[in-house]
């Protein structure tokens, strides 16, 4: 779970979390207000029809033998259940709609400032079986990590700018693998032979877990990685420091290989078993 | 009560002219001319066309292949318990997580309904002497069968069986990422199977469309055959589809095309389009004719009409129209398909659903309810889909979706949706018309401890996964951290599991007693209206010797209760004294 502060963000406690996060990043967080949104309703809702059954199976039991009136229509109240789910589901559908755009509107693909003035950092996510490779397209950072066995095993880690805009740019090296970070309330499909573009304005600093949620082969349960959110300050200096260290972006673009190159950076907490150690033991 | 009306007469199939003297009470009876000529024994079993040998049959291997696929169920649970398990190795467990899903979806829920209890009842329902093409019924059963056998065997094959999941998305599931003889195998069983349903679907609409007894109009046919009709139409839509999607992943894993490969030019999510194009007719393929056996449950121990049955009918049609517009809501999150145009069709299935929901409520309202075991089940069916439906609306949402996707989420969401239909309602069904075809009883009181062992269980298992798929856990992994804080919740589901598997055992005890100290059944134990009950228990080889007048969607009640018979003017209309129904019916089809 991920090591994130509790978020303070002013004026949500309205919205009951039924189990879900709030949401880091704000897309995450929109779609937490839907969320909520509607399970509030379906709770009334699936409450009321639950209530409407128990109270017809305890008022009709059976007393007697006495043969009940045999009725089997009623138009007007056919009709108000008919009309009043449309209703309800008309109202679910705008709600859906108006968080939808929120969620998927995009800033154009290599712009360097939203239309705000907000920074935009590239981040070209690359997964493969089985890892991640994160290169940050306009800053010659790479950082990538294989999955290994074992409890210590946490995968790469992103590292992001809070309050900037982030472009993610997804796309995969071999199967289908889902991108996934439970506080952002967000997945999506790394899909081979689609570029699945989506931003992200993450909200507070933390450091938030991520997992392949499509089965993509063996090893998809180890297939972990983590998302650091830090300043904008800290952001720049980490860069530069990896830089420094050499992590470059070792190529561009994506690779079709199934086996990810192995001077890539790996982040000293988690280290890559060999690749034919993990590959070759099930 | 006291009857002070006559019953109109017998309609006698081979003679039509009238009543041959037979004393009303048996109505199906073994006399000379019922009896099967040809072999016996097991021979008999093999050759046989008869619909209710085929229906049996396809009930049992169901069943057993349900129980198989529940203790794979039981090893992923265990497995799942304590999060660095190692009690089955990954590629094990990625077996096991597809085999499971396979046999529940591909073998037993759909074939148990639609080639089992269908096969069995649709038939008596609409008052024919077996299905429309027999011979053809029986290919497909021994089509399943041997496709039930080919997918299994895939544990026995070097490399193991399918593990890339029920869904096989492409390009996991191609000769690279998935080599071994166990994915063909999986193909083939699926050709075989689903070549199988076509043929009962074929079967299924011809008998309902042209075998229908005098005086049974279409709206005089009962529900649970009238969503088979839909079920039916809806196999001969999405079957054929995922077929030919079988025959091109197969054609990629073995004969060089590139169909779903992006290196040879190909387009991996087509697999995803042609296999949800099946895959969403086939939830209500399997939600359908479940739908049905509750919807003719529901009347009887309410000793009432069905409420709202022209509205039941047409929700049924609407539902599945619209499913086969849904198929990209499964695909919110690979960001190549149009959201809100699947996201409203999505969302507008709730509403005939929902019309079905108020029906079923309507039927017991006002009614004088009995709480026997099919009645317990289809009440348990009724909350567990309550449940499924409403998490169902949400997951109509693209963002909800994209926060909700491959987690423990949906895989809560689509279990309380499929174990409500095809375990509770499948299970009300089975006990319900258990009678009619083995001619005894299943006991009340065993039936009892079954349905509260499962309700309890049910409930036990899925709600912990709707929180543990909201904290983060992803569906189809073999283990998590410790530190992911997700143990409690499955240590919780996995209890539930095992709660549900031991109610199985007060299943298998009550036919254990019931085929070793059998209660009879009589002709209609449940005082049941539809056709089937007006027969005799198990019915003689061609089903019926008389025909009751039909004039509304429950014959037997109409005859059994002529004081109380009803047709569709809300009121109880007295049986004419000279009970000339009878002959006015014969000849109105």
């Amino acid at each position: 779970m991920a090591v994130a502060a509790p978020l303070a963000l002013g004026g949500c406690d309205f919205f009951p979390t039924y189990g879900a996060s709030r949401g880091a990043t704000q897309q995450g967080h929109d779609t937490f207000k839907l969320y909520s949104g509607m399970m509030t309703t379906g709770i009334v809702i699936g409450g009321l029809v639950g209530l409407l059954i128990l109270w017809t199976l305890l008022r009709y039991r059976r007393r007697s033998e006495e043969m009940p009136r045999q009725f089997h229509e009623n138009i007007p109240i056919e009709v108000l259940y008919t009309v009043i789910p449309v209703l309800i589901v008309a109202g679910l559908f705008v709600f859906t709609v108006l968080t939808e755009n929120n969620v998927d509107a995009t800033v154009p693909m290599n712009a360097t400032l939203t239309a705000s003035g907000k920074p935009v950092v590239d981040i070209r996510v690359t997964a493969f079986q089985w890892g991640w490779r994160f290169d940050y397209t306009g800053l010659n950072v790479g950082v990538a990590g294989e999955t290994t066995n074992g409890p210590d095993n946490h995968g790469p880690q992103m590292v992001v700018p809070v309050g900037q805009k982030v472009q993610i740019t997804l796309v995969s090296d071999d199967v289908i693998h889902g991108f996934y970070v439970r506080d952002f309330n967000f997945s999506r499909y790394a899909l081979p032979g689609v570029t699945n573009v989506f931003d992200l304005d993450v909200l507070n600093t933390g450091t938030y877990s991520g997992q392949c949620t499509q089965i993509c082969g063996l090893y998809h349960s180890e297939m972990l990685f983590s998302v650091r959110s830090v300043s904008p300050t800290a952001f720049r200096l980490w860069a530069s420091a990896e830089v420094r260290a050499g992590h470059t972006l070792v190529r561009s673009g994506s690779s079709t290989s199934n086996n990810p190159p192995l001077d890539t950076h790996v982040t000293p907490s988690n280290a890559i078993a060999p690749p034919s150690l993990v590959k070759g033991s099930a | 009560m006291t009857t002070t009306v006559e019953p109109p007469e017998l309609i006698t199939p081979e003679e039509p002219d009238g009543p041959d003297g037979h004393a009303p009470g048996t109505h199906g009876g073994h006399d000379e001319h019922a009896h099967h000529q040809g072999p016996t024994g097991i021979l008999n079993w093999i050759t046989s066309t008869d619909h209710k040998v085929i229906g049996k049959s396809y009930m049992i291997t169901s069943l057993v292949l349900f129980f198989i696929a529940g203790i794979m169920a039981l090893v992923i649970r265990v497995q799942l318990a304590d999060p660095t398990s190692s009690l089955v190795s990954f590629q094990t467990y990625n077996e096991l997580f597809t085999m499971h899903g396979s046999l529940m979806l591909y073998l037993f829920a759909g074939p148990f309904a639609f080639g089992g209890l269908a096969n069995y009842i649709v038939p008596l329902q609409v008052g024919a002497p077996d299905m429309a093409f027999p011979r053809l019924n029986a290919l497909s059963y021994w089509l399943y069968l041997g496709g039930s056998i080919t997918m299994l065997s895939g544990f026995l094959v070097a490399g193991g069986a399918a593990s890339y999941g029920w869904v096989a998305y492409a390009p996991l599931s191609n000769a690279i990422n998935s080599p071994g003889a166990g994915a063909d195998l999986w193909l083939m069983a699926l050709g075989l199977t689903g070549f199988s349903a076509i043929f009962t679907g074929v079967n299924l609409a011809a008998t309902i469309f042209y075998l229908r007894a005098p005086g049974m109009t279409m709206f005089r046919v009962p529900i649970f055959s009238w969503n088979m009709l839909v079920t039916g139409i809806l196999i001969l839509i999405a079957f054929p589809v995922l077929f030919g999607a079988v025959v091109m992943l197969f054609c990629d894993r073995h004969f060089g095309t590139h169909i779903f490969t992006v290196q040879g030019g190909g387009v991996p999510v087509l697999w995803q389009h042609l296999f949800w194009f099946f895959g969403h007719p086939e939830v209500y393929i399997l939600a359908l004719p479940y739908f049905g056996m509750v919807t003719d449950i529901f009347p009887v121990f309410s000793r009432k009409p069905l409420f709202g049955y022209k509205g039941m009918v047409f929700a049924t049609m609407s539902i599945a129209a619209l499913s086969t517009g849904v198929w990209a809501h499964h695909m919110f999150t690979t960001g190549v398909v149009l959201l809100p145009f699947f996201s409203l069709l999505s969302y507008l299935i709730a509403v005939p659903t929902g019309i079905k929901f108020f029906n079923w409520i309507g039927t017991m309202w006002g009614g004088q309810l009995s709480f026997q075991t099919p009645m317990l089940f289809s009440i348990g069916f009724l909350f567990a889909f309550l449940m499924g439906g409403v998490t169902g609306v949400l997951l109509a949402s693209p963002p909800v979706d994209f926060m909700t996707h491959d987690t423990y989420f949906v895989v809560a969401h689509f279990h309380q949706v499929l174990i409500g239909t095809s375990v509770f309602a499948g299970f009300a069904g089975f006990y319900f018309w258990y009678p009619k075809m083995f001619g005894r009883m299943l006991r009340d009181n065993l039936g009892k401890w079954h349905f509260w062992a499962l309700f309890v269980g049910f409930w036990l298992t899925f709600m912990p996964q709707y929180l543990v798929g909201l904290y983060g856990m992803p569906r189809r992994v073999a283990d998590y951290l410790p530190s992911n804080g997700w143990t409690g919740l499955n240590v919780l589901s996995t209890i539930g599991a095992f709660v549900i598997g031991a109610s199985f055992l007060f299943f298998l005890v009550n036919l254990w007693v019931s085929w070793r100290d059998p209660i009879a059944a009589g002709d209609n134990p449940w005082d049941g209206g539809g056709l089937e009950w007006f027969t005799s228990s198990p019915p003689p080889h061609h089903n019926y010797t008389h025909l009751p007048p039909i004039r509304s969607e429950r014959p037997t009640w109409d005859y059994n209760h002529p004081e109380h018979r009803t047709i569709h003017t809300g009121q109880p209309v007295p049986v004419p004294a000279d009970a000339s129904d009878g002959k006015e019916t014969v000849g109105a089809n």
